[in-house]
């Protein structure tokens, strides 16, 4: 009797990785571009630019250092302002790295491989430079390890009670536990760029990176077993950090912070930005090194379907402070929604609202999540809207609060600016000198997906 | 113990299937101290070798709990009674707001302990190991697959390993130096 062949439903979407590639070629298509001896002229432009502008930012530090943080706009009742839009908008950045790193490898979603590790790289430098926005405001940087618990001869210990502490502690938690992550996935491929450097210097800093790996069995039981578990801690992890973020708003008692959806609100906003950032990054390195066949479609489009999904719960998130400020019935809540549609900053908030709710609602089509360009634009419009929504967050509660008294207009100056695209800058050199020292894709993990990689059953 | 004259034989393979396939035939004929190297892990592996480490899980769970409870009797011991502070008569140990950075100090240790784990239990650093002496190893970071029988195993013949492994069909058979 012959049984009916069940046919499995053909896959059409666009494969992971493209087909005819083997280990070897896998190998030496990601190597090549780290250890390739001349530097892309394209690269050194780029580079040079970046590096311009994070001398932007490390002249802004420098006269702020020097004369102090009134050079900003700030001052009451908007004493946040950039530091701390700008502070929420990077951290919510890196975001995306560890989803993508931790929670989708415990999802088992395969794609993600050819985009984790530079998505954890930007994580880190994310991390980085946001962590630069509040120690600068602290006014006093000099001092910022007084925020850490340390014996000291003034007999004085932090306030475990205040959620600005709180965020010292998962910020510097996330920094750390990334940075590890990030180093113990980078290990098999700092071993393939020793074995494959030709030259004495590659082989010997590439060498002393790999700790001395070299592929045992043995090795790799322990090492996934530590990965998986490492993923396991950055998935609850990263849920902390941006929700621990929206406690600096959620526990103080203003207007349009004090509320419950806060923390989820952040964590879905988080994720929308970073994956914006993602793209934004992805599509122009796929195209400069021809990785096209590793950074295929299907991820741009899973990409473009995260950033749908997340933008729709943000966009919630919106309709929901806005219905709950009529539905409370509290008068402080209301007048704050009505200063946010029509108060000094409403081409703010309205453009926010184009960015992230309206604009991107054309990702429903396929034809633009298969448009490169248009996927680009996109990826750009939500990083700008990501960061009008802070800025609303933070300006518009404080500037008019529960005594019209005390009210006040706030803008940037231009130390506010220049830290903000500085910081761009430092994040962009980072990012540049990572692609050109390190394997910007995970090499060995992409080894699994070539399709040799399965073992094949056969009797002994 | 004599240290044997060399570390071991090293045979080399093109696929995964035929690696897995060596390490199950060289179990069968009664070897036991060999290793098995890959570009990238190979869950049969292993599983081939009977090698099963599950002290690492363990080690992750006492960093986590030691993290906790450190986080939090920091928190209490700074709040209560290093520096207690009144504020609107709420009390000292107010536990529900020292949950944040316990959670984070929890997460903190216990990835310290994962990675710190792996290393130390993988014995790396390492920057020596016989292994390298082997030119061709280099691939096994590429897209070959090995596999090393080492001369402390008591089976460990010069001649006789070499002709098992022989059979087995490999690119390549070295004899690996110490």
């Amino acid at each position: 009797m012959t049984s009916p062949v069940l046919k499995p439903r053909e896959d059409r979407r666009p494969p992971i990785i493209a087909p005819g590639h083997t280990f070897e070629t896998v190998t030496d298509r990601i190597s090549r571009v780290v250890l390739r001896k001349k530097t892309p002229r394209g690269w050194i432009v780029g580079f040079a630019l970046s590096f311009a502008l994070m001398m932007v930012l490390f002249y802004t530090i420098g006269a702020l250092l020097i004369r102090g943080i009134g050079l900003w706009g700030i001052n009451i009742p908007v004493g946040w302002g950039f530091a701390i839009v700008t502070f929420v908008w990077w951290i919510g950045i890196g975001h995306a790295g560890t989803l993508i790193s931790a929670i989708l490898l415990l999802l088992r979603q395969e794609w993600r491989t050819s985009i984790n590790r530079f998505a954890e790289a930007m994580t880190l430098f994310a991390v980085a430079c946001a962590g630069i926005y509040p120690v600068m405001h602290l006014g006093r940087p000099w001092l910022a390890y007084w925020l850490f618990p340390y014996p000291n001869t003034m007999g004085m210990w932090p306030n475990f009670r205040s959620p600005l502490i709180w965020d010292v502690f998962a910020v510097s938690t996330y920094l750390t536990v990334s940075l590890m992550f990030w180093y113990v996935g980078l290990i098999p491929d700092l071993a393939t760029l020793r074995d494959r450097s030709d030259s004495r210097i590659g082989r010997t800093v590439y060498g002393m990176l790999a700790i001395g790996w070299r592929g045992s069995a043995k090795h790799w039981h322990r090492y996934e077993t530590a990965y998986l578990l490492l993923a396991g801690l950055a998935t609850p992890l990263v849920v902390s950090v941006h929700t621990i973020v929206s406690f600096d708003f959620a526990v103080s008692m203003l207007p349009g912070w004090h509320a419950t959806i806060f923390p989820p609100y952040f964590v879905a906003g988080a994720i929308y930005s970073g994956f914006a950032m993602v793209m934004t990054l992805a599509i122009p390195i796929r195209r400069f090194y021809g990785l096209e066949d590793f950074i295929t479609m299907r991820h741009l489009d899973n990409m473009a379907r995260v950033m749908l999904a997340t933008g729709l719960i943000v966009a919630y998130g919106y309709a929901m402070e806005t219905f709950m400020a009529w539905y409370g019935g509290n008068p402080y809540e209301e007048f704050l929604i009505l200063n946010r549609f029509t108060g000094p900053y409403r081409l703010q908030y309205w453009l926010l609202i184009t960015c992230n709710v309206i604009l991107p609602q054309v990702l429903w089509l396929k034809p633009i999540r298969m448009n490169v360009a248009a996927l680009f634009i996109m990826s750009l419009v939500v990083n700008v809207g990501m960061w009008l929504e802070r800025y609303i967050i933070v300006v518009v509660s404080l500037h008019r609060d529960f005594l019209p008294s005390s009210w006040g207009i706030y803008a940037g100056s231009v130390y506010d600016w220049s830290m903000l695209f500085g910081s761009m800058g430092l994040f962009l050199t980072l990012l540049f000198l990572f692609v050109r020292f390190l394997p910007m894709i995970s090499i060995f993990e992409m080894r699994t997906l070539v399709p040799e990689a399965e073992v094949k059953e056969e009797p002994l | 113990m004599r240290r044997p004259p060399i570390y071991g034989m090293l045979a080399e393979f093109d696929t995964p299937t035929q690696l897995v396939t060596a390490v199950r035939k060289a179990r069968a004929e009664g070897y036991r101290v060999m290793d098995a190297y890959s570009p990238f892990p190979i869950e049969e592996l292993h599983e081939a070798l009977h090698f099963h480490d599950r002290r690492l899980p363990l080690i992750v769970l006492i960093g986590g709990i030691a993290g906790g409870l450190g986080g939090y009797l920091l928190e209490y011991w700074t709040s209560v009674i290093a520096y207690p502070l009144n504020v609107g008569g709420r009390p000292l140990h107010s536990w529900p707001a020292f949950i944040p950075v316990t959670f984070e100090t929890t997460v903190l240790c216990a990835a310290l302990a994962a990675v710190l784990g792996m290393l130390a239990l993988n014995g790396l650093p390492m920057p020596y190991h016989p292994v390298f002496n082997v030119p061709r190893f280099a691939l096994a970071t590429r897209d070959q697959f090995f596999l090393c029988i080492e001369a402390i195993d008591p089976h460990f013949d010069r001649e006789i390993t070499r002709r098992f492994l022989q059979r087995l069909d490999p690119l390549s058979i070295s004899e690996v130096e110490h």
